[in-house]
């Protein structure tokens, strides 16, 4: 009876893991099945280096998107690893130990705010901001159109801002994870604790930093809502970055609601690409987790 | 003592100038950092705490009176219902790595990478995955079960990874203490394993409400966006941050998306602090074991 017992839950407690397998299986199949052959009837070459994004005219060209996706993401990581990266250091080589659990609260909390609030708080401070910044260059002469503010330099400040945690997090676990003799070595042959921190153990934790930085592009690719809200969403490709720009994700939020037949699958397609991107960028992951463990 | 300190400290960087730069880079980061971060809540809140008043919650949602109360509802109704399927499936999952598995077998390397895979999947493919499957497939239509379902897939790794890091923080003397007095491995994991780990699966469960409770993008297309109390969980509804994101790209109720967020924003941090709390109580409760 017991024994039955036993072997039963084993069973249960089996299928239960193997949903999360499952999960990534359906996902895969129900995106491809749907996605890949809007992109056949458009054409793969077409769907993917057109320019042009007219569904009334049947013209499913997502090259704009591809490119506004990388330019918010690029920006993003000009603003946010930088900054995550310098803040890491100060949490685990400069922070007070009296602040540190206030601190490292607020870092979760960072991650924790939902991106609807991120949205709604670039659009109402950081949007009128640009707008007057840009303003204020055009007629200092430097820029021909100053733009209304929903822009890129806004989705990538925003975003940078976003991505934060998630540097601030991988980074510090890995700069702990060196041994401390290095550090002390270091400091011993005279180096200054800057020298120490930044010629010693900040390479020695490289491939750590790195896996903290792809995952920020990963989460700065696959951010929606929060983006949708400040970079203008024009389905062109930018002269600037004062202009707005439409990302994969947006293209397939703002659509999808009234989209049908092509149109709808070729969102749907859109979102495949979208996929792969990060499928991409997770297998990076992975590999340099896995390299990390094996130095 | 300090003052000497601090002396040396700065003679040391008269001798290495690049160094005193990098650590104004380093504290000018953190203070941006935090800085910002402390702006963002301040600002949210002292814009939208004069405009909370009591019609923000009266029961009836209409266009004269966006009241968040149904959306508050709907959002209590995604996240429990989100939380019965992902929360057993998610522990049971965790157990079986933790406590069954064999070390090195392949088959828990797949696992490990689909989990890893689907926590950095964007929330908008969950939606359209939701949309695709549960909406379509399934024929669903727009509803919570819908959303739950697709906000329960996205939650399944945080609560996995959460309670296999509980279950083996768990001593393995008290597995060897319960089956040294006859207990079966059954009766070892759900009374003496996971009872210990609770602390820890609850702070992961604390997490993942907040996740529930500030996701848009994946229940735009699989829960809809009707603002009422659906009748039953085939029925569309939208949370509270989806009827959030609502008012504010209408923008025609401005002061009412304000105190909106301030709801949001009280609710995140108040579950981030709850979560926080109980996963400082396990570190001491640790502690003292030890001892």
């Amino acid at each position: 009876m017991n024994a039955w017992k036993e072997k039963l839950m084993q069973g249960v407690f089996f299928i239960a893991a193997c949903t999360s397998v499952l999960a990534v299986a359906l996902i895969c199949v129900f995106l491809f099945i749907n996605g890949v052959p809007a992109m056949k009837e458009i054409g793969f070459v077409k769907f993917l280096t057109g320019t042009v994004w007219r569904p009334n005219n049947d013209i499913y060209g997502i090259f704009p998107m591809i490119m506004g996706s990388i330019y918010v993401t690029a920006g993003a990581i000009l603003i946010g690893v930088p900054i995550g990266i310098l803040t890491s250091v100060f949490m685990a080589k400069y922070c007070p130990k009296q602040i540190y659990p206030v601190l490292k609260g607020a870092t979760e909390l960072l991650a924790g705010i939902p991106s609807v609030i991120y949205g709604f708080f670039g659009l109402v401070v950081m949007v009128p901001a640009i707008r007057e910044f840009g303003k204020t260059l055009r007629q200092a002469g430097i820029l021909h159109k100053g733009g209304d503010g929903n822009s890129i330099l806004t989705a990538s400040l925003l975003l940078g801002m976003m991505i934060l945690p998630t540097i601030i997090g991988v980074t510090e676990s890995n700069i702990r994870a060196v041994p401390s003799q290095y550090y002390e070595g270091s400091l011993a042959l005279g180096a200054t604790h800057e020298q120490s921190i930044f010629k010693v153990v900040l390479p020695a934790a490289k491939s750590g930093v790195i896996a903290g930085v792809v995952l920020g592009i990963g989460r700065a690719i696959g951010e929606t809502m929060a983006v949708i809200m400040i970079a203008g969403n024009q389905a062109r490709l930018p002269e600037s970055i004062f202009e707005g720009v439409r990302t994969m994700t947006a293209n397939i939020v703002l659509e999808m609601g009234y989209a049908s037949g092509l149109h709808r699958e070729a969102l749907i397609a859109t979102g495949v690409v979208l996929f792969v991107f990060i499928l991409i960028i997770n297998f990076s992951v992975a590999l340099l987790n896995r390299r990390g463990e094996n130095e | 003592m300090s003052k000497k300190k601090i002396k040396q400290k700065l003679i040391s960087y008269k001798n290495a100038p690049g160094s005193a730069v990098l650590a104004l880079l380093v504290l000018l980061s953190a203070f941006l950092t935090f800085a910002v971060l402390l702006f963002l809540i301040a600002y949210i809140l002292i814009h939208g705490i004069p405009y909370i008043s009591a019609d923000l919650f009266a029961l009836e949602y209409n266009s004269d009176n966006v009241s968040l109360f149904p959306a508050l509802v709907n959002t209590v109704a995604m996240t429990l219902l989100s939380l019965i399927i992902a929360v057993p499936l998610g522990i049971f999952s965790a157990i079986f790595l933790v406590e069954y598995a064999k070390r090195g077998n392949r088959f828990i390397g797949v696992i490990r990478l689909t989990t890893e895979t689907l926590s950095g999947i964007p929330s908008i493919v969950y939606g359209l995955f939701g949309m695709l499957f549960f909406v379509t497939t399934l024929k669903w239509g727009l509803s919570l079960l819908a959303g739950a379902f697709t906000m329960a897939i996205m939650i399944l790794p945080l609560v996995m990874r959460t309670t296999e890091e509980a279950l083996k923080s768990v001593p393995d003397s008290y597995r060897e203490g319960s089956f040294g007095l006859g207990a079966g491995k059954l009766r070892t994991i759900f009374r003496i394993v996971l009872p210990s780990a609770v602390p820890g699966i609850l702070a992961g469960v604390i997490l993942a409400i907040g996740r529930i409770v500030g996701e848009t993008a994946a229940l735009m297309y699989t829960s809809g966006t009707v603002a009422q109390i659906p009748k039953n969980v085939l029925g569309s509804g939208r949370t509270l941050a989806l009827h959030m994101y609502v008012l504010a790209n209408e923008g025609l109720h401005t002061d009412k998306a304000y105190a909106t967020a301030v709801i949001l924003l009280i609710l995140v941090i108040g579950i981030n602090m709850l979560s926080g709390v109980i996963a400082k109580k396990i570190t001491k409760g640790n502690g003292n074991g030890e001892n």
